[in-house]
């Protein structure tokens, strides 16, 4: 049997996502256990450049699928790719991001493998000859350990929760012809929100509630800003139509754990703790003293937002001179 | 066109949840069962593709003797026929529920699968992308927006930090993200007729699929370490709790 790991990558403008490196050194780490040799796959159109930094994170291999047809990233043809790596190097576990397309490549390369998968983990570890991974369930209510039996063994790893550690590896860079046939889907328009810093990638994040009153987010905005936050919402700001879906926060929305969560006119209903409960300091600042989210925080606030928020981002803004 | 909508029944978000006394799995008693939020959008988005271009809406769900209620929802909301797969007592992982869901399409002819993007029970994400797999066609994930014309859809799909427009040919399956739809209510003479409609009720081993050996276990469950109340900042201004808080902060616990 194969003792091999194998970490899939992802990029976004011709650059590694940060999840890529989680992804390899928490190949690294099983390595360590299996006795490696750790291969990293690089997939995409013009990415021999980058690829290199790959050995940064300990990969003792680069396997680079370079195609046109990669250009974009979409699932059918990573997917096609990813097979084809795979059968290069027999992998014992494959490692991968639990990202949007993650989710997606991991999904199909499972039962295309017959392969066992545990989507996104927060923790893997090795048990004899069995892979164990940690991974949320109810919306961040439950942590629970799977065993994963059968080869090889696919875990998909939420952005974040995993640490990017440098360590140095061999790095050969191997190129590997990849066919690409019948992929079925056609990119007709993408569309990315430049400047935006992505919540469930983000250190900070605040988030703005009901008590927002209206879509003028301009002080939870200038105190995110001040911070280098992300800025996440309420379902029932979303709802409102305050804040479009992908900014909501919650157990219908994005699961978020950040250093530092502020919440702002946020009650604190359980699906919405669910999402951010893993976050490491809690700030709630609300009007109610009963608020439930008080009891849920590390630190609050009562008062209105509307003078508390601006006042926290002039103590910040005094902090950074 | 022919749809078809995957749908599971799960604890309602609301719910407090427990561990069982086993450990590997919460407890039961006392919780309330849904649709799965997702699923109601896929059931809601096929009716109205349904009502616009004519065909059928077949509800699907794998589960237990109560997995009923939730099909008879979905039966209230307007699908015309619903099937429950019976486990039998058998625990399934999201692969084996794939293949097993996979097996029971492929007997019929549909243009069109909608599923959850996940379930909020075991949130997986992981079914719906399998089951195209298993059927050996084109799957686009978290759709918000979706049109068919000629043979084809066009959907547009989230993803970190943008949206993608994206087209392929039918049969596809797609899976729902919020801000696709709003689900319906179900209306009284739509529950009273849905009581009448019957459910097709298959024997998970009748199906001819051997959904293999589970691959996927759950050794361990346990919750998340939990916060206590957290301390209230005083102080006599807005200003003098900011000042406050920011020491904390940056003192105390270092995150700024
Ligand atoms: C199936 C389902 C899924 C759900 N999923 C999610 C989810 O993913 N995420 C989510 O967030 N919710 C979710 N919910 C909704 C959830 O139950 C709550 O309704 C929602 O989180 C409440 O949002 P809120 O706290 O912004 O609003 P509210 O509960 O209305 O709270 C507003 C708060 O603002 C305070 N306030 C008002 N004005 C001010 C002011 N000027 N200054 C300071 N404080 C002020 C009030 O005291 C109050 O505590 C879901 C619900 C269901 C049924
Ligand atoms: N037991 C089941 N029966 C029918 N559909 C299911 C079942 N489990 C999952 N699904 C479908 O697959 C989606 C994703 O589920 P999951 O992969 O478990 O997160 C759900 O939203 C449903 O549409």
């Amino acid at each position: 049997m194969s003792q091999g790991i194998l970490a899939i990558t992802e990029q976004v403008d011709g650059s590694f996502k940060n999840i890529s490196f989680e992804v390899i050194s928490t190949g690294k780490k099983i390595a360590e256990k299996t006795g490696g040799p750790l291969t990293a796959a690089v997939m995409g159109a013009g990415v021999d450049a980058i690829a290199r930094q790959a050995a940064e994170y300990g990969a003792d291999r680069i396997l680079v699928a370079d195609h046109e047809g990669l250009k974009d990233g979409l699932s059918d043809a990573c997917i096609q790719a990813a097979a084809q790596l795979m059968a290069h190097v027999d992998p014992a576990v494959v490692v991968i991001g639990a990202t949007s397309s993650g989710k997606d490549i991991a999904a199909r390369l499972s039962a295309r493998l017959n392969a066992p998968l545990a989507m996104d983990c927060v923790d893997v570890r090795v048990d004899g000859d069995r892979v164990v991974a940690t991974r949320p369930m109810y919306g961040g209510k439950v942590l629970a350990d799977v065993s994963l039996s059968g080869f090889p063994a696919i875990v998909a790893i939420r952005p974040r929760a995993m640490e990017a550690v440098a360590a140095q590896g061999a790095g050969e860079v191997e190129k590997v012809d990849i066919r690409l046939d019948g992929t079925t889907l056609n990119l007709v328009e993408k569309h990315l929100e430049t400047g935006k810093i992505e919540l469930t990638e983000a250190d900070v994040v605040v988030t703005g509630g009901r008590g927002m009153g209206g879509d003028d987010f301009t002080v939870v905005e200038a105190l995110a800003k001040a911070l280098g936050a992300a800025v996440g919402a309420s379902r029932s700001a979303v709802d409102e139509g305050w804040r479009p879906v992908s900014d909501q926060v919650g157990q219908t929305g994005k699961v978020v754990a950040p250093n530092l969560y502020i919440a702002c006119g946020v009650s604190g209903a359980i699906q919405h703790l669910a999402g951010m409960a893993s976050s490491r300091v809690v700030v709630a600042i609300n009007k109610d003293p009963e608020a439930p989210i008080f009891a849920k925080c590390d630190f609050g606030i009562v008062g209105d937002l509307f003078d508390v928020v601006p006042a926290v981002t002039a103590e910040i803004e005094k902090l950074k001179g | 066109m022919e749809i078809a909508v995957l749908l599971k029944q799960v604890p309602a978000t609301e719910s407090l949840v427990e561990i069982a006394d086993d450990g590997t799995a919460i407890k039961t008693e006392g919780i309330n069962w849904v649709m799965n939020p997702y699923d109601e959008m896929a059931v809601e988005e096929a009716l109205q593709i349904r009502d616009a271009a004519g065909g059928t809406v077949t509800v699907f769900s794998l589960g237990p003797e109560k997995t009923v209620e939730a099909l008879r929802t979905a039966l209230a909301m307007g699908a015309d026929t619903a099937v429950r797969i019976d486990t039998q007592g058998t625990l399934l992982d999201g692969m084996a529920t794939a293949k097993v869901l996979a097996g029971e399409l492929k007997k019929g002819a549909f243009d069109l699968i909608i599923a959850g993007h996940r379930a909020v029970d075991d949130d997986n994400f992981q079914v719906g992308p399998a089951v195209a797999e298993f059927m050996g066609i084109p799957h686009i994930s978290m759709v918000i927006r979706q049109e068919q014309a000629d043979g084809k859809i066009r959907c547009t799909r989230t993803i970190d930090g943008g949206t993608l427009v994206l087209e392929t040919a039918l049969p596809a399956l797609i899976t729902t993200q919020r801000g696709l739809n709003e689900p319906r209510y179900t209306s009284l003479p739509g529950i009273m007729k849905a009581k009448k409609k019957p459910i097709d009720t298959r024997a998970l081993s009748e199906t001819g699929t051997d959904p293999g050996d589970p691959m996927v276990e759950t050794i361990a469950m346990r919750l998340p370490p939990q916060r206590k109340g957290g301390r209230i900042i005083e102080g006599d201004s807005a200003a003098d709790k900011a000042a406050a808080l920011v020491r904390a902060l940056r003192e105390e616990t270092k995150v700024i």
